[in-house]
């Protein structure tokens, strides 16, 4: 096995595009190592990206906050700025293992994992977070929910890198939250994830919303029904049962060690319903 | 050990106090040496082959592949290990069986479960042996399997062992079963106090494997010399008994084997047993090189002691005061893929915390598609009890009387005679009730969803062989070699604190350290909350033997006969003022010059430790139920219990934490998960969820002391109760919290929801 | 493939060793510097034994490369104590009976340590979260919980 650290986007992506199929990206390791120990893979060549000076940033331009794919989550959870604005992808970070595994553990490798499961995925895309994507063939940019299709797979094309991570302007009014569901506080996959992001108005009505679940399908589900539910309304209990409703329709879970169909199904209504008050009230205080 | 004074009568100086324990600054920093420590020159390492498959006919085995890899040394399979005829031994709380062992440590005809081995390389390097494991070309025959202990027990069940017939039936059953094995206690007419109840109570109770948890993998290290001797380090709970049953296994001289306990990076039961030691001999055996071996955490979970899973059925019947008239259990235990579960013992202490006049306990032994089953701190109790004290529970509040009160009402006590046979001697459990009921905790309001349970447990605790060996050095200080290996809970530090008291000098010029097979006599296994108890009376014996010594060389000094001379507060004194004026005599004073009187002072005991005395628990816990998920958290919790003499009280408290610890986890979320084929899906600490510290309040602690009258300073084991009662208190407590009743473990959100919903809709 | 030779600094010695490519950080100091003080649980970042800090960051050393510490700083318990003196959560841990077998302290102390260097007067809660990646067996967690309670307030002075 071959190990590489280029210092350039364009050094990683040509290394990777000419590996075959036979390389893998290393940024925290916090799943690759334990998938080579399980000899889930095999590379013959990992291609460590934590030398590339442009995924490293975490920095707001121009009113939007850009965060590359290999800040660690520690580095995300210690950025005051982006806690402000972010709280509910910092949720979603503060999820992801423990101190020590968010120690190494990247935003963009919580994505490319593609766990369904991933925490810090239904925040990414109830923010609205686009990838910004380099490959052989050049950059393009792609909304956060398009990355992962399937457990293990993603979109991306051989040689291609989340590079980093666009959120959209902070709306004034608006909050974010992330919850999961574990049978533990902590060192815990999900059961079920969910992701809020609203706008209100100066009323406290409702005015934009984004909903997203994780660990209830075979991806990360972008719910617009359950954010339908929301909109035009001031989260009261009829809102709340409808948005509930609707996180609970789009659930297509499977049942496994981690949890039944019935209880992902279940306890998904229940967390949109409290992740939508936790994401109100942080509107509320702007 | 009755010519012993009694230590109420003194002045303790240190029994009693919190010395810094005397292997702690090792383990502070990284110097304690653990079983995956250990390296020895040139050393090969060893991998282990397992079984994918649940129950298979191993038709044959091609390790040529292996062999010829570049670094592969050996490769051991069945062909290696001789046949073992049926033989029964002890090893630590439950009894094993050679034939069943040899096949445990390497299967022979069958595969019995995910993760059973089938072969083991030694190589080079870790790298080359996990690859070597890979070419190794085995051809199963699939059969089909059963890990269920229900289904296991109906007739039509897959069968493990064409040849078992069940044990313990008259007359014995004409057609093999997986019931391995039927016990049965019984006392009195349970028809008749069945009728003389005013309710009557049955329910049905189920638990799930769960596993010991040890932080530390399996490890040894084993050189095999071309005149035959063998050289042994592991991580063990008892190093005597691995080496008798590696002895056993291989046809060695028990005398060609010498094996050194590694520090234990924790054990709760599972560390009795052999697994990679015998490996590791016959590798280093076939390559000549010695060989090191060290479990993966997978293997762990898939191949090494979780304690039974169960199905038991309790039927007690009670006066409208309370008062239990008969009590009956039917446990079945899941043994895993050998007979040998912990039902007896589980079959015995299930309703001993209780005087009840009649009883019959019938407890099954059932062979099922799992990892062997090992002991787990109290084995078997926690399982059998939760049913018991979840019954009792909904009697005191059918008849309103006070959950604490209706167990004082019932309560063994001094004089009790036990249904499995012995009147129970001074004992703690009332003490412990009645301490709980005036703990403020019992007082505490609650919020909405919160709710409080309470419940109680006993164990048995045990003696055994045991010896020890007391030098004093030349300048006073005294180093003991002890047998029994410190399993964690401050062993080291409580036989120092016991010998420093006789020779009445400070804990810390007693050093402590656990001998290994050649430099001491056979001591049994660290379980059965025996350390403490067996090893302290026989460091006791062997202080005083030394303190005897130490006297004699006194009056030989000063000329006068050896009843003229005392020992206290570590000098030689004259025993008055008719002996004469000397001035005392230190124990350096004595040693300095022993050369000179006789030669060195030593003490030594080889014993067979009797009178443990039985220990009681009370525990009471707080929860909270989020009634939308079901998730259950643990808000407050009090461990009391009667410890005899505590020695060490902060590490008795720690024996409390962590045990009743280990019983919320137990409670709550751990549990063996398995697919449709038999295999196990949670092999990791991901999935297999022991609790983190975020999950768990502070455990507070009441030390009852209750002294055992059989030991010199009146030492209870005190290990295994604590994790005996929090699978019921809990289950009390959800009860009491939102109106549920949970009977099967774990209490886990998807269950505890499902009973709100069922509750809701009027199920 | 020729085994990698990386220097690093550890414990503030600059040390240079080879490795495999696939080598973890645990396996380099265990096996092939023979630093054992660092222990494994798991190999899979979930019981936190194999805990050491690189570059100031805590991290399970179960889950990098050992090819990643190139040119970076290390530390592990090894080096936690000064000289002769221990460190005060050390000493807290034995004054508190804070450890029973002693496979986790080595990691726990390390995570301790990392917690009240960024957090120096921690609530229960605070240290139960924090050292929620680092499973113990033995205690209940209850005297551990107190004993870095108790050196946080030594080091702060109170």
């Amino acid at each position: 096995m071959r190990y590489e650290a280029p210092e350039t986007l364009e050094v990683a992506t040509a290394l990777l595009a000419g590996a075959g199929g036979g390389a893998r990206v290393l940024a925290g390791g916090t799943d690759l190592l334990i998938q080579m120990r399980g000899d889930i893979v095999a590379p013959d060549l990992v291609v460590d990206i934590k030398n590339i000076a442009e995924m490293r940033v975490l920095a707001e331009e121009g009113g939007h906050y850009r965060l590359g794919a290999a800040v660690t989550g520690m580095e995300v959870m210690e950025h005051a700025g982006f806690n402000a604005a972010w709280p509910g992808v910092v949720d979603g970070v503060r999820l992801i293992g423990s101190i020590q595994v968010r120690g190494r553990a990247t935003v963009g490798g919580n994505l490319c994992n593609a766990s369904p499961a991933a925490d810090s995925v239904p925040a990414l895309i109830a923010a609205g977070a686009v990838a910004c994507i380099a490959g052989p063939g050049g950059r393009r940019e792609a909304p956060v929910e398009e990355i992962a299709t399937g457990p293990g797979a993603t979109s991306l094309a051989e040689g291609e890198i989340v590079v980093s991570f666009l959120f959209p302007e902070r709306a004034p009014r608006s909050g974010d939250c992330y919850l999961r569901f574990t049978p533990r506080t902590e060192m815990d996959i999900a059961v079920v994830g969910a992701g809020v992001c609203l706008a209100l108005d100066g009323s406290g009505v409702c005015t934009a919303a984004r909903v997203a679940l994780g660990a209830v399908a075979a991806r990360a589900l972008v719910v617009e029904d359950a954010a339908r539910a929301l909109i035009g309304s001031r989260l009261e209990a009829a809102a709340l049962e409808r948005l509930s409703a609707a996180a609970r329709a789009a659930c297509r879970p499977i049942d496994d060690k981690r949890g039944t169909i019935a209880f992902r199904t279940e306890v998904a209504g229940v967390l949109a319903e409290r992740a939508a008050l936790v994401a109100a009230e942080r509107a509320e205080r702007g | 050990m009755a010519t012993m004074l009694k230590y109420e009568d003194r002045d303790l100086k240190v029994v009693g106090t919190r010395p810094i324990r005397p292997d702690g600054v090792d383990k502070v920093t990284g110097r304690a040496r653990y079983g995956a420590d250990i390296n020895l020159p040139g050393h090969l390492y060893g991998r282990v082959l397992r079984s994918p498959h649940a129950h298979a006919r191993l038709i044959s085995i091609d390790c040529s592949a292996a062999l010829a890899l570049p670094g592969v040394k050996a490769v051991v399979t069945r062909d290696d290990f001789p046949e073992m005829p049926v033989e029964y031994a002890a090893a630590g709380e439950l009894i094993v069986n050679f034939r069943d062992v040899t096949r445990n440590m390497m299967a022979r005809e069958k595969v019995f479960y995910d993760g059973h081995p089938v072969a083991a390389v030694a190589a080079t390097s870790d790298a080359v042996a996990r690859k070597a494991v890979r070419l190794i070309e085995v051809v199963y025959a699939p059969l089909p399997h059963v890990i269920d202990v229900v289904e296991a027990m109906r007739e039509d069940a897959p069968l493990l062992h064409e040849d078992q017939i069940t044990a313990g039936v008259e007359p014995p059953p004409e057609t093999p079963s997986n019931v391995a094995k039927r016990v049965r206690f019984a006392k009195g007419d349970v028809a008749a106090g069945f009728a003389q109840a005013d309710l009557v109570i049955e329910r049905e109770f189920d638990t799930k494997p769960v596993h010991q948890g040890y932080i530390e993998p399996q490890a040894s290290i084993a050189s095999y010399t071309e005149d035959g001797q063998v050289e042994l380090w592991t991580a063990t709970q008892g190093h005597f008994v691995i080496r008798a049953q590696c002895a056993k296994l291989l046809r060695m001289d028990i005398s060609k084997i010498r094996v050194t306990p590694t520090e234990l990076g924790g054990g709760f039961g599972g560390k009795n047993n052999v697994y990679l030691e015998p490996l590791a001999i016959m590798l280093s055996r076939k390559s000549n090189r010695p060989v090191k071996m060290v479990m993966s955490r997978e293997d762990v979970f898939r191949a090494t002691g979780p304690t039974s899973g169960a199905h038991t059925r309790i039927r007690i019947g009670c006066t409208r005061d309370g008062r239990i008239t008969a009590a009956e259990a039917q446990l079945d235990f899941q043994a895993g893929a050998f007979a040998g579960s912990s039902v007896p013992m589980a079959s015995m202490c299930v309703f001993t915390r209780y005087d009840i006049d009649n009883v019959e306990v019938v407890g099954n032994d059932v062979t099922v598609n799992r990892p062997k089953v090992a002991a787990y701190r109290a084995p078997g109790a926690p399982i059998a009890v939760f049913g018991v004290e979840s019954i009792l529970d909904e009697m005191a509040r059918e008849f309103d009387i006070d959950p604490i009160e209706i167990r004082l009402r019932n309560a063994a006590k001094e004089g009790t005679k036990t249904y499995y046979g012995p009147v129970l001697g001074p004992i703690g459990y009332e003490a412990t009730l009645e301490k709980a009921r005036s703990h403020p905790h019992m007082k505490a309001p609650l919020g909405p969803n919160q709710g409080r349970g309470i419940a109680t447990g006993f164990w048995f605790n045990i003696g055994n062989e045991t010896t020890a060996s007391l030098n004093v050095n030349e300048d006073g200080t005294a180093t003991l070699m002890m047998g029994t290996v410190d399993v964690a809970g401050g062993s080291r530090a409580a036989m120092a604190m016991m010998v420093a008291e006789e020779l009445g000098v400070a804990a810390e010029k007693v050093r402590v350290l656990v001998g290994d097979t050649s430099s001491l006599g056979f001591n049994f296994v660290t379980a059965g909350s025996r350390g403490t108890f067996a090893s302290g009376m026989a460091s006791v014996i062997a202080a005083r033997q030394a303190i005897d010594k130490l006297r004699e060389r006194a009056a030989r000094i000063w000329e006068v006969p050896v009843d003229g001379v005392l020992w206290e507060g570590g000098h030689a004194r004259p025993a008055s003022s008719n002996v004469g004026e000397f001035e005392p005599m230190s124990i350096g004073d004595i040693a300095r010059v022993a050369g000179k009187t006789g030669g060195p002072i030593a003490g030594h005991a080889e014993i067979n430790a009797q009178g443990a005395g039985p220990g009681f628990g009370t525990h009471i816990v707080d929860v909270e139920v989020d009634t939308r998920t079901g998730l259950v958290k643990v808000i407050r919790y009090t461990v009391v219990q009667d410890t005899g003499k505590a020695i060490h009280p902060a590490y008795v408290e720690g024996q409390f934490q962590g045990g009743a610890v280990q019983g919320i986890g137990w409670a709550l979320n751990e549990e063996y998960i398995y697919d449709k084929d038999g295999r196990l899906q949670n092999p990791g600490f991901l999935d297999y969820r022991v609790p983190v510290a975020s999950d768990v309040p502070f455990i507070d602690t009441e030390i009852v002391e209750v002294p055992n009258p059989n030991h010199p300073y009146g030492v209870r084991g005190i290990g295994e109760v604590p994790i005996i009662p929090p699978m019921a208190a809990i289950s009390n407590a959800i009860h009491d919290a939102v109106g549920i009743r949970l009977r099967e473990q774990p209490m886990s959100p998807p269950k505890v929801l499902e009973a709100l919903r069922a509750r809701e809709a009027g199920l | 493939m020729a085994r990698h030779h990386v220097t690093t600094r550890i414990n503030g010695d600059e040390i240079d060793f080879l490795c495999e490519t696939d080598q973890t950080l645990l396996s380099v100091l265990r096996d092939e510097l023979t630093m054992t003080g660092t222990k494994e649980g798991c190999g899979t970042g979930d019981c936190g034994a194999c805990s050491v800090m690189v570059e100031g960051r805590l991290v399970c050393s179960c889950l990098m490369l050992g090819v990643e510490v190139r040119g970076k700083s290390v530390d592990t318990i090894e080096g936690m104590a000064d000289g002769e003196t221990l460190h005060p959560l050390q000493r807290k841990f034995l004054e508190h009976a804070a450890l029973q077998c002693g496979i986790c302290t080595p990691g726990l102390l390390i995570a301790a340590r990392a917690l009240l260097a960024v957090n120096p007067d921690p609530t229960e809660s605070e240290i139960r979260y924090w050292i929620a990646g680092n499973l113990c067996r033995c205690t209940g967690y209850h005297k551990i919980v107190e004993a870095v309670r108790d050196a946080a307030a030594e080091m702060r002075g109170v």
